[in-house]
Protein backbone atom coordinates (compact mmCIF):
# COMPACT_ATOMS: atom_id res chain seq x y z
CA UNK A 1 0.00 0.00 0.00
CA UNK A 2 1.07 3.35 -0.94
CA UNK A 3 1.16 6.54 1.86
CA UNK A 4 -1.85 8.38 0.39
CA UNK A 5 -3.95 4.60 0.80
CA UNK A 6 -2.67 4.61 4.32
CA UNK A 7 -3.50 8.07 5.07
CA UNK A 8 -7.00 7.15 4.38
CA UNK A 9 -6.96 3.98 6.05
CA UNK A 10 -5.52 5.50 9.01
CA UNK A 11 -8.05 8.58 9.39
CA UNK A 12 -11.13 6.48 8.55
CA UNK A 13 -10.40 4.51 11.55
CA UNK A 14 -9.89 7.25 13.77
CA UNK A 15 -13.48 8.94 12.38
CA UNK A 16 -14.85 5.81 13.38
CA UNK A 17 -13.29 5.64 16.60
CA UNK A 18 -14.59 9.04 17.42
CA UNK A 19 -17.96 7.98 16.70
CA UNK A 20 -17.72 4.69 18.66
CA UNK A 21 -16.78 6.68 21.55
CA UNK A 22 -19.12 9.34 21.17
CA UNK A 23 -22.17 6.77 20.45
CA UNK A 24 -20.80 4.34 22.53
CA UNK A 25 -21.05 6.84 26.26
CA UNK A 26 -24.68 7.80 24.44
CA UNK A 27 -25.47 4.31 25.02
CA UNK A 28 -23.86 3.44 28.31
CA UNK A 29 -25.53 6.42 29.83
CA UNK A 30 -28.62 5.39 28.57
CA UNK A 31 -28.41 1.93 29.50
CA UNK A 32 -27.38 2.27 32.73
CA UNK A 33 -30.42 5.01 33.70
CA UNK A 34 -32.95 2.79 32.05
CA UNK A 35 -31.28 -0.37 33.86
CA UNK A 36 -31.49 0.92 37.03
CA UNK A 37 -34.30 3.40 36.17
CA UNK A 38 -37.33 1.69 34.98
CA UNK A 39 -37.24 -1.84 37.73
CA UNK A 40 -37.78 1.25 40.25
CA UNK A 41 -40.39 3.61 37.71
CA UNK A 42 -43.68 2.95 38.87
CA UNK A 43 -47.15 4.38 38.73
CA UNK A 44 -46.97 6.29 41.81
CA UNK A 45 -43.61 7.68 41.00
CA UNK A 46 -45.63 9.60 38.40
CA UNK A 47 -48.54 10.35 40.59
CA UNK A 48 -47.50 11.14 43.92
CA UNK A 49 -45.66 13.77 45.86
CA UNK A 50 -42.71 12.47 48.55
CA UNK A 51 -45.41 11.06 51.46
CA UNK A 52 -43.56 11.16 54.78
CA UNK A 53 -40.53 8.55 55.26
CA UNK A 54 -39.96 9.12 51.39
CA UNK A 55 -36.57 9.48 51.30
CA UNK A 56 -36.25 6.58 53.41
CA UNK A 57 -37.71 4.20 51.55
CA UNK A 58 -41.20 4.61 52.48
CA UNK A 59 -44.38 5.32 50.33
CA UNK A 60 -44.57 8.58 47.33
CA UNK A 61 -43.47 9.75 44.24
CA UNK A 62 -41.48 12.71 42.65
CA UNK A 63 -44.45 13.97 41.38
CA UNK A 64 -44.03 17.35 43.30
CA UNK A 65 -39.85 17.20 41.16
CA UNK A 66 -41.49 16.69 37.56
CA UNK A 67 -44.38 19.89 38.15
CA UNK A 68 -41.47 21.91 39.41
CA UNK A 69 -39.11 21.04 36.65
CA UNK A 70 -41.69 21.94 33.99
CA UNK A 71 -42.93 25.14 35.07
CA UNK A 72 -39.37 26.21 35.69
CA UNK A 73 -37.66 25.18 32.15
CA UNK A 74 -41.31 26.33 30.66
CA UNK A 75 -41.28 29.87 32.35
CA UNK A 76 -37.63 30.23 32.14
CA UNK A 77 -37.61 29.22 27.79
CA UNK A 78 -40.45 31.92 27.44
CA UNK A 79 -38.49 34.12 28.95
CA UNK A 80 -35.59 33.47 27.69
CA UNK A 81 -36.92 33.49 24.31
CA UNK A 82 -38.66 37.11 24.48
CA UNK A 83 -35.27 38.05 25.19
CA UNK A 84 -33.26 35.68 22.79
CA UNK A 85 -35.60 37.03 19.50
CA UNK A 86 -34.82 40.24 19.50
CA UNK A 87 -31.29 40.48 20.08
CA UNK A 88 -30.92 37.88 17.79
CA UNK A 89 -32.99 39.57 15.32
CA UNK A 90 -31.65 42.87 16.17
CA UNK A 91 -27.65 41.54 15.37
CA UNK A 92 -28.82 40.08 11.98
CA UNK A 93 -31.29 42.33 10.62
CA UNK A 94 -29.93 45.89 12.19
CA UNK A 95 -26.45 45.51 13.66
CA UNK A 96 -25.29 43.15 10.71
CA UNK A 97 -21.30 42.66 11.10
CA UNK A 98 -20.41 46.17 13.04
CA UNK A 99 -17.74 46.13 15.59
CA UNK A 100 -20.96 46.06 18.15
CA UNK A 101 -22.48 43.31 16.94
CA UNK A 102 -19.24 40.88 17.02
CA UNK A 103 -18.95 42.36 20.46
CA UNK A 104 -22.09 41.46 21.29
CA UNK A 105 -21.88 37.77 19.87
CA UNK A 106 -18.19 37.48 21.64
CA UNK A 107 -19.99 38.28 25.06
CA UNK A 108 -22.87 35.69 24.86
CA UNK A 109 -19.68 33.38 23.96
CA UNK A 110 -17.73 33.69 27.12
CA UNK A 111 -21.50 33.96 28.67
CA UNK A 112 -22.34 30.43 27.20
CA UNK A 113 -19.34 28.82 28.89
CA UNK A 114 -19.34 30.28 32.35
CA UNK A 115 -20.63 27.04 34.78
CA UNK A 116 -24.40 27.34 35.64
CA UNK A 117 -23.59 27.24 39.47
CA UNK A 118 -21.63 30.70 38.86
CA UNK A 119 -25.05 31.83 37.34
CA UNK A 120 -26.97 30.29 40.62
CA UNK A 121 -24.40 31.97 42.46
CA UNK A 122 -24.77 35.26 41.23
CA UNK A 123 -28.67 34.81 41.42
CA UNK A 124 -28.42 34.28 45.00
CA UNK A 125 -26.30 37.28 45.98
CA UNK A 126 -28.79 39.04 43.90
CA UNK A 127 -31.59 37.65 45.90
CA UNK A 128 -29.82 38.06 49.30
CA UNK A 129 -29.23 41.73 48.75
CA UNK A 130 -32.84 42.16 47.93
CA UNK A 131 -34.20 40.16 50.64
CA UNK A 132 -36.05 37.46 48.38
CA UNK A 133 -36.39 34.14 49.19
CA UNK A 134 -35.60 30.91 46.79
CA UNK A 135 -38.87 31.01 44.85
CA UNK A 136 -40.23 29.56 41.21
CA UNK A 137 -40.03 33.16 40.18
CA UNK A 138 -36.45 33.21 40.68
CA UNK A 139 -35.56 29.69 39.54
CA UNK A 140 -37.17 31.08 36.54
CA UNK A 141 -35.18 33.79 36.33
CA UNK A 142 -31.81 32.46 36.78
CA UNK A 143 -32.47 30.02 34.28
CA UNK A 144 -33.50 31.82 31.82
CA UNK A 145 -29.85 33.89 31.95
CA UNK A 146 -28.50 30.49 31.90
CA UNK A 147 -30.51 30.35 28.43
CA UNK A 148 -30.20 33.73 27.35
CA UNK A 149 -26.43 33.19 25.52
CA UNK A 150 -27.53 29.15 24.25
CA UNK A 151 -30.47 30.41 22.85
CA UNK A 152 -29.18 33.84 21.33
CA UNK A 153 -26.60 32.58 19.99
CA UNK A 154 -28.14 29.45 18.22
CA UNK A 155 -30.70 31.42 16.78
CA UNK A 156 -27.77 34.03 15.58
CA UNK A 157 -25.84 31.35 13.64
CA UNK A 158 -28.97 30.23 11.99
CA UNK A 159 -29.93 33.56 11.22
CA UNK A 160 -26.48 34.35 9.41
CA UNK A 161 -27.35 31.49 6.78
CA UNK A 162 -30.45 33.80 5.46
CA UNK A 163 -29.79 34.13 1.67
CA UNK A 164 -28.81 37.96 0.98
CA UNK A 165 -31.24 37.54 -2.44
CA UNK A 166 -34.22 36.88 0.16
CA UNK A 167 -33.12 39.73 2.22
CA UNK A 168 -33.49 42.04 -1.06
CA UNK A 169 -36.24 40.72 -1.71
CA UNK A 170 -38.28 41.46 0.96
CA UNK A 171 -36.11 45.58 0.58
CA UNK A 172 -37.38 45.19 -3.16
CA UNK A 173 -41.11 45.10 -2.54
CA UNK A 174 -40.74 48.12 0.10
CA UNK A 175 -40.58 46.19 3.62
CA UNK A 176 -38.85 47.82 6.86
CA UNK A 177 -36.36 46.56 8.30
CA UNK A 178 -38.75 45.25 11.15
CA UNK A 179 -41.14 43.76 8.60
CA UNK A 180 -37.91 42.05 6.81
CA UNK A 181 -36.78 40.63 10.54
CA UNK A 182 -40.34 39.33 11.64
CA UNK A 183 -41.89 38.24 8.66
CA UNK A 184 -38.91 36.89 5.90
CA UNK A 185 -35.97 36.66 8.54
CA UNK A 186 -37.94 34.55 11.59
CA UNK A 187 -39.60 32.37 8.82
CA UNK A 188 -36.88 31.66 6.60
CA UNK A 189 -35.22 30.65 10.30
CA UNK A 190 -37.47 28.94 11.93
CA UNK A 191 -35.81 25.49 12.18
CA UNK A 192 -32.75 27.58 13.83
CA UNK A 193 -35.41 29.25 16.10
CA UNK A 194 -37.01 26.35 17.31
CA UNK A 195 -33.09 23.93 17.93
CA UNK A 196 -32.57 27.02 19.83
CA UNK A 197 -35.21 26.95 21.77
CA UNK A 198 -34.94 23.02 22.47
CA UNK A 199 -31.79 23.59 23.06
CA UNK A 200 -32.01 25.95 25.58
CA UNK A 201 -35.07 24.30 27.24
CA UNK A 202 -32.93 20.69 27.51
CA UNK A 203 -29.99 22.95 29.51
CA UNK A 204 -32.48 24.09 31.37
CA UNK A 205 -34.25 21.11 32.62
CA UNK A 206 -31.30 19.13 32.99
CA UNK A 207 -30.05 21.83 35.28
CA UNK A 208 -29.47 21.31 39.06
CA UNK A 209 -26.68 23.77 40.13
CA UNK A 210 -28.57 26.84 39.44
CA UNK A 211 -31.34 26.07 41.35
CA UNK A 212 -30.19 24.99 43.95
CA UNK A 213 -29.56 27.94 46.15
CA UNK A 214 -32.67 30.02 43.69
CA UNK A 215 -35.31 27.71 43.43
CA UNK A 216 -35.35 25.98 47.03
CA UNK A 217 -36.37 22.67 46.90
CA UNK A 218 -39.93 21.35 48.41
CA UNK A 219 -42.32 17.72 48.77
CA UNK A 220 -45.37 19.78 47.54
CA UNK A 221 -46.00 21.29 44.10
CA UNK A 222 -46.27 24.90 44.18
CA UNK A 223 -49.12 27.15 44.06
CA UNK A 224 -47.95 30.23 43.19
CA UNK A 225 -44.75 31.89 41.84
CA UNK A 226 -43.64 32.96 45.00
CA UNK A 227 -43.28 29.09 46.44
CA UNK A 228 -40.19 27.33 46.29
CA UNK A 229 -40.11 24.57 43.57
CA UNK A 230 -38.48 21.47 43.49
CA UNK A 231 -36.89 20.20 40.45
CA UNK A 232 -35.94 16.54 38.86
CA UNK A 233 -31.99 17.03 38.68
CA UNK A 234 -31.80 18.32 42.26
CA UNK A 235 -34.39 15.08 42.61
CA UNK A 236 -31.81 12.97 41.12
CA UNK A 237 -29.23 14.36 43.52
CA UNK A 238 -30.75 14.23 46.96
CA UNK A 239 -32.33 10.46 46.30
CA UNK A 240 -28.71 9.51 45.10
CA UNK A 241 -27.04 10.89 48.50
CA UNK A 242 -29.07 8.60 50.70
CA UNK A 243 -27.91 5.79 51.92
CA UNK A 244 -30.74 3.15 51.08
CA UNK A 245 -30.25 1.47 47.75
CA UNK A 246 -34.25 2.00 47.13
CA UNK A 247 -34.05 5.22 47.05
CA UNK A 248 -30.96 5.32 44.76
CA UNK A 249 -33.27 3.45 42.65
CA UNK A 250 -35.72 6.03 42.44
CA UNK A 251 -33.05 8.63 41.68
CA UNK A 252 -32.30 6.48 38.53
CA UNK A 253 -35.97 6.14 37.92
CA UNK A 254 -36.33 9.80 38.11
CA UNK A 255 -33.19 10.08 35.34
CA UNK A 256 -36.06 8.31 33.18
CA UNK A 257 -38.26 10.55 33.67
CA UNK A 258 -36.49 13.49 33.26
CA UNK A 259 -35.24 12.04 29.74
CA UNK A 260 -37.98 10.90 28.54
CA UNK A 261 -39.98 14.34 29.38
CA UNK A 262 -36.99 15.84 27.39
CA UNK A 263 -37.24 13.58 24.78
CA UNK A 264 -40.96 13.66 24.19
CA UNK A 265 -41.10 17.34 23.98
CA UNK A 266 -38.47 17.32 21.65
CA UNK A 267 -40.25 14.97 19.54
CA UNK A 268 -43.70 17.23 19.88
CA UNK A 269 -42.23 20.48 18.78
CA UNK A 270 -40.61 19.18 15.61
CA UNK A 271 -43.50 17.93 14.66
CA UNK A 272 -45.82 20.20 15.66
CA UNK A 273 -43.72 22.68 13.67
CA UNK A 274 -43.04 20.74 10.60
CA UNK A 275 -46.24 22.32 8.79
CA UNK A 276 -44.61 25.80 9.38
CA UNK A 277 -41.04 25.38 8.37
CA UNK A 278 -42.21 23.52 5.01
CA UNK A 279 -42.13 27.04 3.17
CA UNK A 280 -38.43 27.52 4.31
CA UNK A 281 -36.81 28.62 1.34
CA UNK A 282 -33.49 25.81 0.93
CA UNK B 1 -38.25 59.72 -29.75
CA UNK B 2 -36.83 62.86 -28.35
CA UNK B 3 -40.09 63.72 -27.27
CA UNK B 4 -40.21 61.06 -24.85
CA UNK B 5 -40.47 62.42 -21.00
CA UNK B 6 -37.80 61.08 -19.12
CA UNK B 7 -38.98 59.30 -15.68
CA UNK B 8 -35.52 58.51 -14.20
CA UNK B 9 -33.25 61.41 -14.61
CA UNK B 10 -29.51 60.10 -13.15
CA UNK B 11 -27.46 63.57 -12.87
CA UNK B 12 -23.40 62.74 -12.30
CA UNK B 13 -24.07 59.41 -10.05
CA UNK B 14 -21.06 58.14 -8.54
CA UNK B 15 -21.21 54.91 -6.74
CA UNK B 16 -18.04 53.42 -4.89
CA UNK B 17 -17.61 49.99 -2.56
CA UNK B 18 -15.39 51.09 -0.35
CA UNK B 19 -12.10 52.47 -2.41
CA UNK B 20 -13.49 50.80 -5.61
CA UNK B 21 -15.18 53.47 -7.91
CA UNK B 22 -18.19 51.08 -9.74
CA UNK B 23 -19.95 53.92 -11.37
CA UNK B 24 -18.45 57.34 -12.75
CA UNK B 25 -19.90 60.19 -13.09
CA UNK B 26 -23.35 58.73 -15.04
CA UNK B 27 -25.63 61.37 -16.84
CA UNK B 28 -28.66 59.83 -18.71
CA UNK B 29 -32.21 59.72 -18.51
CA UNK B 30 -34.72 57.22 -19.00
CA UNK B 31 -37.66 57.54 -21.07
CA UNK B 32 -41.19 56.48 -19.31
CA UNK B 33 -42.58 53.58 -20.26
CA UNK B 34 -40.32 52.76 -22.41
CA UNK B 35 -38.26 49.77 -22.33
CA UNK B 36 -34.92 50.69 -21.60
CA UNK B 37 -31.68 47.70 -21.96
CA UNK B 38 -28.56 48.67 -20.03
CA UNK B 39 -25.83 46.42 -21.74
CA UNK B 40 -22.25 45.90 -21.53
CA UNK B 41 -18.98 43.61 -20.72
CA UNK B 42 -19.32 41.30 -17.07
CA UNK B 43 -18.03 43.91 -14.40
CA UNK B 44 -18.65 47.26 -15.74
CA UNK B 45 -21.50 48.35 -12.85
CA UNK B 46 -25.07 47.29 -14.98
CA UNK B 47 -26.46 45.74 -11.63
CA UNK B 48 -24.96 48.81 -9.67
CA UNK B 49 -26.90 50.94 -12.06
CA UNK B 50 -29.72 49.56 -12.13
CA UNK B 51 -29.81 48.89 -8.25
CA UNK B 52 -29.26 52.30 -7.62
CA UNK B 53 -32.87 53.28 -9.05
CA UNK B 54 -34.09 51.89 -6.06
CA UNK B 55 -31.65 52.20 -3.41
CA UNK B 56 -31.10 48.34 -3.05
CA UNK B 57 -27.47 49.47 -3.45
CA UNK B 58 -27.77 50.71 0.16
CA UNK B 59 -27.51 47.22 1.48
CA UNK B 60 -24.15 46.58 0.44
CA UNK B 61 -21.42 47.73 3.23
CA UNK B 62 -19.25 50.20 2.67
CA UNK B 63 -21.55 52.35 -0.18
CA UNK B 64 -20.75 55.43 -1.26
CA UNK B 65 -22.94 57.29 -3.63
CA UNK B 66 -22.83 61.04 -4.76
CA UNK B 67 -25.11 62.73 -7.39
CA UNK B 68 -28.81 62.87 -7.87
CA UNK B 69 -31.49 59.75 -9.57
CA UNK B 70 -34.43 62.17 -10.04
CA UNK B 71 -37.79 59.68 -10.20
CA UNK B 72 -40.63 61.48 -11.50
CA UNK B 73 -38.56 64.94 -10.37
CA UNK B 74 -37.76 63.98 -6.78
CA UNK B 75 -33.76 63.21 -5.79
CA UNK B 76 -34.43 59.62 -4.23
CA UNK B 77 -30.87 60.64 -2.54
CA UNK B 78 -32.90 63.47 -0.73
CA UNK B 79 -32.96 62.39 3.36
CA UNK B 80 -36.49 63.15 3.74
CA UNK B 81 -36.88 60.36 0.95
CA UNK B 82 -39.15 57.60 2.72
CA UNK B 83 -37.09 54.76 0.31
CA UNK B 84 -39.88 52.32 0.97
CA UNK B 85 -42.39 54.22 -1.27
CA UNK B 86 -39.27 54.31 -3.34
CA UNK B 87 -39.04 50.75 -3.38
CA UNK B 88 -42.63 50.29 -3.66
CA UNK B 89 -42.89 52.37 -6.95
CA UNK B 90 -39.80 50.75 -9.00
CA UNK B 91 -40.45 47.20 -8.77
CA UNK B 92 -37.35 44.79 -9.06
CA UNK B 93 -36.90 41.40 -10.43
CA UNK B 94 -33.48 39.59 -9.68
CA UNK B 95 -31.27 37.41 -11.54
CA UNK B 96 -32.05 33.78 -9.94
CA UNK B 97 -35.96 33.47 -8.89
CA UNK B 98 -36.00 34.70 -5.11
CA UNK B 99 -39.35 33.04 -3.25
CA UNK B 100 -40.20 34.64 0.19
CA UNK B 101 -40.57 31.34 2.49
CA UNK B 102 -44.24 31.26 2.17
CA UNK B 103 -46.83 29.98 0.35
CA UNK B 104 -47.42 30.85 -3.97
CA UNK B 105 -50.11 33.00 -2.28
CA UNK B 106 -48.35 34.55 0.45
CA UNK B 107 -45.24 35.81 -2.03
CA UNK B 108 -48.04 37.29 -4.21
CA UNK B 109 -49.92 38.58 -1.11
CA UNK B 110 -46.68 40.04 0.43
CA UNK B 111 -46.39 43.01 -0.82
CA UNK B 112 -50.18 44.87 -1.05
CA UNK B 113 -50.15 43.75 3.03
CA UNK B 114 -47.38 45.44 4.00
CA UNK B 115 -48.54 47.81 2.75
CA UNK B 116 -51.33 48.05 4.47
CA UNK B 117 -53.97 45.98 2.53
CA UNK B 118 -55.37 43.02 4.74
CA UNK B 119 -58.36 42.06 3.65
CA UNK B 120 -58.80 38.84 1.50
CA UNK B 121 -61.91 39.77 -0.29
CA UNK B 122 -59.90 42.93 -2.12
CA UNK B 123 -56.23 40.43 -1.96
CA UNK B 124 -57.49 37.47 -3.88
CA UNK B 125 -58.54 39.10 -6.91
CA UNK B 126 -55.26 40.94 -6.33
CA UNK B 127 -52.84 37.68 -6.21
CA UNK B 128 -55.20 36.39 -9.25
CA UNK B 129 -54.14 38.87 -11.25
CA UNK B 130 -51.16 39.33 -11.18
CA UNK B 131 -50.86 35.45 -11.83
CA UNK B 132 -52.52 35.91 -14.62
CA UNK B 133 -50.02 38.81 -16.02
CA UNK B 134 -47.01 36.70 -14.82
CA UNK B 135 -48.91 33.91 -17.45
CA UNK B 136 -48.41 31.42 -13.93
CA UNK B 137 -52.11 31.60 -12.43
CA UNK B 138 -52.89 28.41 -14.91
CA UNK B 139 -50.02 26.30 -13.60
CA UNK B 140 -50.65 26.93 -9.54
CA UNK B 141 -54.20 27.97 -9.20
CA UNK B 142 -55.25 24.48 -7.52
CA UNK B 143 -52.37 24.79 -5.05
CA UNK B 144 -51.75 28.46 -4.17
CA UNK B 145 -50.99 27.41 -0.58
CA UNK B 146 -48.11 25.14 -1.35
CA UNK B 147 -44.84 26.71 -0.63
CA UNK B 148 -43.21 28.50 -3.26
CA UNK B 149 -39.77 26.89 -3.25
CA UNK B 150 -41.91 23.69 -4.63
CA UNK B 151 -42.57 25.25 -8.22
CA UNK B 152 -39.42 25.10 -11.07
CA UNK B 153 -37.24 27.82 -11.01
CA UNK B 154 -38.74 29.36 -14.36
CA UNK B 155 -42.25 29.37 -12.61
CA UNK B 156 -40.43 30.88 -9.39
CA UNK B 157 -39.08 33.94 -11.56
CA UNK B 158 -42.90 34.55 -13.09
CA UNK B 159 -43.89 33.94 -9.40
CA UNK B 160 -41.18 36.80 -8.72
CA UNK B 161 -42.88 38.88 -11.43
CA UNK B 162 -45.96 38.26 -10.38
CA UNK B 163 -45.27 39.64 -6.61
CA UNK B 164 -43.02 42.63 -8.21
CA UNK B 165 -46.72 43.47 -10.12
CA UNK B 166 -48.88 43.33 -7.15
CA UNK B 167 -47.37 46.57 -5.50
CA UNK B 168 -48.56 48.36 -8.60
CA UNK B 169 -45.16 49.59 -9.45
CA UNK B 170 -44.54 52.04 -11.97
CA UNK B 171 -41.40 51.27 -13.19
CA UNK B 172 -39.67 47.42 -13.37
CA UNK B 173 -36.13 46.91 -12.65
CA UNK B 174 -35.05 43.57 -14.00
CA UNK B 175 -31.42 42.32 -13.38
CA UNK B 176 -31.02 39.84 -16.27
CA UNK B 177 -34.21 38.27 -15.93
CA UNK B 178 -33.82 35.59 -17.99
CA UNK B 179 -30.48 34.14 -17.37
CA UNK B 180 -30.86 31.72 -14.69
CA UNK B 181 -33.45 29.80 -16.49
CA UNK B 182 -34.21 27.44 -19.25
CA UNK B 183 -34.84 28.94 -22.55
CA UNK B 184 -38.59 27.70 -22.77
CA UNK B 185 -39.08 29.96 -19.20
CA UNK B 186 -36.68 32.52 -20.65
CA UNK B 187 -38.91 33.18 -23.71
CA UNK B 188 -41.72 32.83 -21.20
CA UNK B 189 -40.70 36.14 -19.24
CA UNK B 190 -39.56 37.95 -22.48
CA UNK B 191 -42.92 37.89 -23.60
CA UNK B 192 -44.67 38.99 -20.22
CA UNK B 193 -41.99 42.02 -20.46
CA UNK B 194 -43.16 42.51 -23.99
CA UNK B 195 -46.93 42.77 -22.37
CA UNK B 196 -46.06 44.68 -20.24
CA UNK B 197 -44.21 47.26 -21.85
CA UNK B 198 -47.10 49.83 -22.63
CA UNK B 199 -47.60 50.06 -18.74
CA UNK B 200 -44.41 50.44 -17.02
CA UNK B 201 -41.28 51.88 -17.46
CA UNK B 202 -38.79 48.87 -17.58
CA UNK B 203 -34.92 48.91 -17.43
CA UNK B 204 -33.03 45.86 -17.53
CA UNK B 205 -29.71 44.34 -17.52
CA UNK B 206 -28.89 42.11 -20.01
CA UNK B 207 -25.18 40.48 -21.31
CA UNK B 208 -27.29 38.48 -24.20
CA UNK B 209 -27.44 41.41 -27.08
CA UNK B 210 -30.11 39.68 -29.17
CA UNK B 211 -32.37 40.09 -25.91
CA UNK B 212 -31.78 43.44 -26.34
CA UNK B 213 -32.44 44.42 -29.58
CA UNK B 214 -35.74 41.70 -29.31
CA UNK B 215 -37.05 43.84 -25.93
CA UNK B 216 -35.17 47.58 -26.17
CA UNK B 217 -36.61 50.89 -27.22
CA UNK B 218 -33.61 52.23 -25.76
CA UNK B 219 -29.95 51.42 -25.03
CA UNK B 220 -27.22 52.46 -22.26
CA UNK B 221 -23.80 50.78 -22.78
CA UNK B 222 -21.60 51.35 -19.57
CA UNK B 223 -17.84 50.01 -19.70
CA UNK B 224 -16.00 49.72 -17.01
CA UNK B 225 -18.09 51.75 -14.76
CA UNK B 226 -18.28 54.96 -17.49
CA UNK B 227 -21.12 55.68 -19.56
CA UNK B 228 -20.36 55.25 -23.07
CA UNK B 229 -23.12 55.55 -25.24
CA UNK B 230 -26.88 55.69 -24.90
CA UNK B 231 -29.93 56.21 -27.18
CA UNK B 232 -32.67 54.47 -28.73
CA UNK B 233 -32.11 50.77 -29.87
CA UNK B 234 -32.21 51.49 -33.41
CA UNK B 235 -29.23 53.92 -33.43
CA UNK B 236 -27.23 52.28 -31.15
CA UNK B 237 -27.00 48.70 -32.54
CA UNK B 238 -27.16 49.94 -36.12
CA UNK B 239 -25.03 53.71 -36.09
CA UNK B 240 -23.49 53.97 -33.13
CA UNK B 241 -21.05 56.69 -32.47
CA UNK B 242 -17.96 55.15 -30.13
CA UNK B 243 -15.42 52.78 -31.61
CA UNK B 244 -16.09 50.58 -28.73
CA UNK B 245 -19.74 50.26 -28.74
CA UNK B 246 -19.31 49.25 -32.10
CA UNK B 247 -16.66 46.97 -30.85
CA UNK B 248 -18.52 45.39 -28.32
CA UNK B 249 -21.94 45.21 -30.62
CA UNK B 250 -20.07 42.99 -33.32
CA UNK B 251 -18.64 41.02 -30.74
CA UNK B 252 -15.40 41.68 -30.51
CA UNK B 253 -15.31 42.13 -26.40
CA UNK B 254 -17.39 41.46 -23.79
Amino acid sequence: MNRRKLEEAFFRGLMLLSISIVLGSLVAVFSVVLLKGLPALSLSMLTQTPKGGYYLGKEGGVLNAIIGSLYLAAGATGLAFVLSLPIALYLNEYAGNSRFANFTRFSLDVLWGVPSIVYGAFAFIVMLSLGARASLLWGIITVALLMLPIMTRAMDEGMRMFPSKLREASYALGSTKLETALKILTRQALPAVLTAVLLAFGRGIGDAASVLFTAGYTDSVPQSLLDPVATLPLAVFFQLGTPIPQVQQRAYASGVILLVLVLLLSAVSRFSTRKLTKYVIK
Amino acid sequence: MSLLKPQISIQKLNVFYRERHVLKDITVDIPEKQTTAIIGPSGCGKTTLLKSLNRLTDLVEGVRVSGNVLVDGVNIFDNGIDVTDLRKKMGLIAQTPNPLPMSIYDNVAYGPRIHGLNDKRKLDPIVEQCLQAASLWDEVKGRLMEPASKLSVGQQQRLCLARALAVQPECLLCDEPTSALDPVSAQYIEKQLINLKKDYTIVFVTHVLRQARRLADYVIFLYLGELIEHGPAETVFTQANNPRTRAYIEGVFG
